[in-house]
């Protein structure tokens, strides 16, 4: 009798002891000087930094590598310019519009639909609402990239989320959305023969003197 | 005693839906002005007026309750149609609305016509409802949540009721026995006094001691490798986040894609924290969360008390509506963390392997405060590389050598460990 009292106290200390074991704690390791990196690590928090955090925005005027200027501004004028002037320098390929719609699906449907009728999951479950249906509005492709690059209204930029090329694919996607739900033919342009071109060089300069004859 | 109750219930349910009906009808009674729509007008106001407008908040646009008093109907429907060519045409009070609010010009609305702005105007002049008698007619179900909880702590209580009776019956019964045997006569070797002691008894049988000696040695052997194989594992590690981001609320209600936030886990190694930009994207416009929202655990002072703190770090005025400049950074707490000895690529899983994030991490989706699912030790990676088929599909990249790769080793789809997942050079170097 007395040994069943004891297993039954040691049997009651082993839980509780494992009971213990702090889910809120990381736990031990060997040898951490094998597991923590001496370089920073992406998101760590080290004492050296501002704010302690080794996420930072760049260094005023720096950009990361491959990064182009977006020449136009983020005003209603910027936004007329862009709308008349700014065009996809991609091909118009079923390939690129597959990858549109992709994307579209993660960043932009949650509120637009699937159908770019305005009635995503969020404005169903009522959170976000005012959103406009793609054939209620004038869009062009440079105004729908000029919209995705610094937002409008309660929409935030996407220009964190996206790089430049997605969001050229996106736009090719939502142009189709509009068109078909205006009951247009859809634009493809025909298969070229296979040149990539760098996205980078299409526009900017072109561009760039236009925005300076709108300013002065 | 049962009936009275009953017509108690159904008196009181009687009660609330006058009220709740009560509630409903007052705003139109009240309404001088043009005797709209309601529904129409919700509507109406959900797909073009909500972009910018709320109801009793500002937003891009002024609050709209009351707009009816500020304003007079014709007025209102000018500028509704359209509000630049009233400005240009030196109208003060719209000058006047235009400076204030930043010179956002406000969209055109051609297409509505006089019944339609009545229909929005009588929903906007809808006072806002208290939340008491909508509660009770069943708008938020509570109950289903608390039913959960209840019948989880009914059960375990039930099972230790039945444990305790069973135990109370077996002394019981035993001492019955005893006492009838007693009663019958009959002896009971229960004097145990004369006898070896039973320690004794077991050291003198050799056997028995080689025999538990070897089973306390395995067994022990068997804890000690338990324990130290878990060292370094983190699984389970649910550490406490700055700010309490509920995944469930996100992920799960909501149905927002991972990669809305996680952006980088499509192009690169790490999955990305999002920025406070990106939580912006959608808290610009949602400032509280709806009273759904809230569950036993947590209420809805706790979840906009979150997005209070949100506010704070990225200073955004809710008032203005204007962001202060004043930023604080969150420090979250990394829960995934492999070892610096072994390299992992995120945008190779993601968007080439095409796997679902939830095959490492977890019913995401279902996790108010995340914890770590998986073990993210060697031998878990492994398996998974040896039970995996690559992904060929829009995947020219490996046609030439899977083809190849498959002739030699004979079989249709390659695993990724026979495309080369297993070399130690591909994660350690």
């Amino acid at each position: 009798m007395k040994n069943t009292v004891k297993i039954l106290a040691l049997v009651i200390i082993v839980i509780s002891a494992i009971s213990c074991q702090d889910s809120k704690k990381p736990n031990y390791q060997y040898f951490p000087n094998m597991y923590a990196s001496s370089g920073y690590e992406t998101y760590g928090e080290y004492k050296v930094f501002n704010g302690e955090q080794e996420a930072m925005t760049p260094v005023e005027g720096t950009v990361s590598r491959g990064w182009m200027p977006y020449d136009y501004k983020d005003s209603p004028e910027g936004y007329a310019l862009a709308k008349d002037t700014l065009k996809n320098p991609l091909p118009y390929t079923e390939e690129n519009l597959a990858e549109g719609k992709e994307l579209y699906t993660i960043y932009c449907g949650i509120c637009h639909g699937a159908k770019g009728k305005g009635k995503g999951e969020l404005v169903k479950r009522e959170k976000i609402l005012g959103i406009p249906s793609y054939d209620s509005r004038e869009v062009t492709e440079g105004s729908i990239y000029h919209v995705m690059y610094y937002g409008i209204n309660t929409m935030g930029s996407y220009a964190a989320q996206t790089n430049e090329e997605e969001r050229w694919k996106i736009v090719q996607y939502v142009e189709k959305l509009k068109a078909d739900l205006e009951g247009r033919e859809v634009r493809l342009d025909k298969e070229v023969a296979i040149v990539v071109e760098p996205v980078e060089e299409t526009h900017e300069p072109v561009v760039d003197n236009h925005q300076e004859d709108a300013h002065h | 005693m049962e009936q009275v109750k009953n017509r108690n219930s159904v008196s009181r349910i009687l009660l609330v839906g006058i009220a709740f009906l009560l509630t409903f009808s007052m705003p139109i009674m009240a309404q001088d002005a043009p005797a709209g729509d309601v529904a129409k007008g919700k509507e109406l106001f959900n797909s073009l007026c909500a972009a910018c407008h709320k109801r009793y908040k500002k937003s891009t646009g002024p609050a709209l309750f009351g707009v009816a008093d500020r304003h007079d109907t014709e007025w209102l429907y000018s500028w509704i149609k359209n509000s630049k060519a009233m400005i240009d045409a030196g109208d003060a009070d719209a000058i006047a609305i235009y400076e204030e609010y930043k010179k956002t010009p406000m969209n055109a609305f051609p297409q509505l016509n006089n019944a339609d702005i009545d229909n929005i105007i009588a929903y906007v002049m809808e006072p806002k409802s208290t939340g008491g008698p909508t509660g009770a007619t069943g708008d938020f179900p509570p109950q289903l949540v608390d039913g959960t909880v209840v019948s989880n702590e009914l059960i375990l209580g039930a099972l230790a009721f039945i444990f305790l009776l069973l135990i109370v019956i077996l002394v019981l019964v035993n001492n019955t026995l005893r006492s009838i045997a007693k009663a019958n006569g009959v002896e009971l070797p229960d004097d145990l006094t004369n006898k070896k002691p039973l320690w004794k008894a077991f050291v003198d049988n050799q056997f028995l001691v080689i025999v538990s000696s070897i089973l306390l040695l395995l067994v022990s052997a068997y804890f000690a490798y338990g324990y130290l194989m878990q060292v370094g594992v983190d699984q389970g590690y649910q550490p406490v986040q700055p700010i309490h981001f509920s995944h469930r609320i996100h992920a799960g209600d909501n149905k927002i894609d991972c990669k809305y936030c996680h952006s980088s886990a499509r192009v690169s190694k790490t999955s990305g924290i999002p920025s406070l930009n990106v939580c912006m994207n959608c808290h610009k416009s949602i400032s509280e969360v709806a009273d759904a929202t809230a569950t036993p655990d947590h209420t809805k002072e706790f979840y906009d008390g979150e997005i209070a703190k949100l506010y704070d770090a990225v200073g955004w005025d809710a008032e203005d509506l204007s962001y202060t400049g004043e930023t604080k950074p969150v420090k979250w707490v990394r829960i995934h963390n492999l070892p610096d000895f072994a390299y992992f690529n995120h945008s190779q899983h993601v968007s080439v392997a095409g796997i679902k994030c939830q095959q490492c991490h977890g019913p995401i989706e279902e996790m108010e405060v995340v914890y770590q699912h998986a073990p993210l030790t060697m031998g878990w990676c492994v398996n998974c590389h040896r039970e995996t088929n690559v992904k060929m599909e829009g995947n020219e990249y490996y046609e030439k050598i899977h083809k190849e790769l498959s002739k030699k080793y004979g079989v249709d789809k390659l695993t990724a460990a026979q495309m080369g997942g297993l070399e130690c050079g591909k994660c350690h170097y």
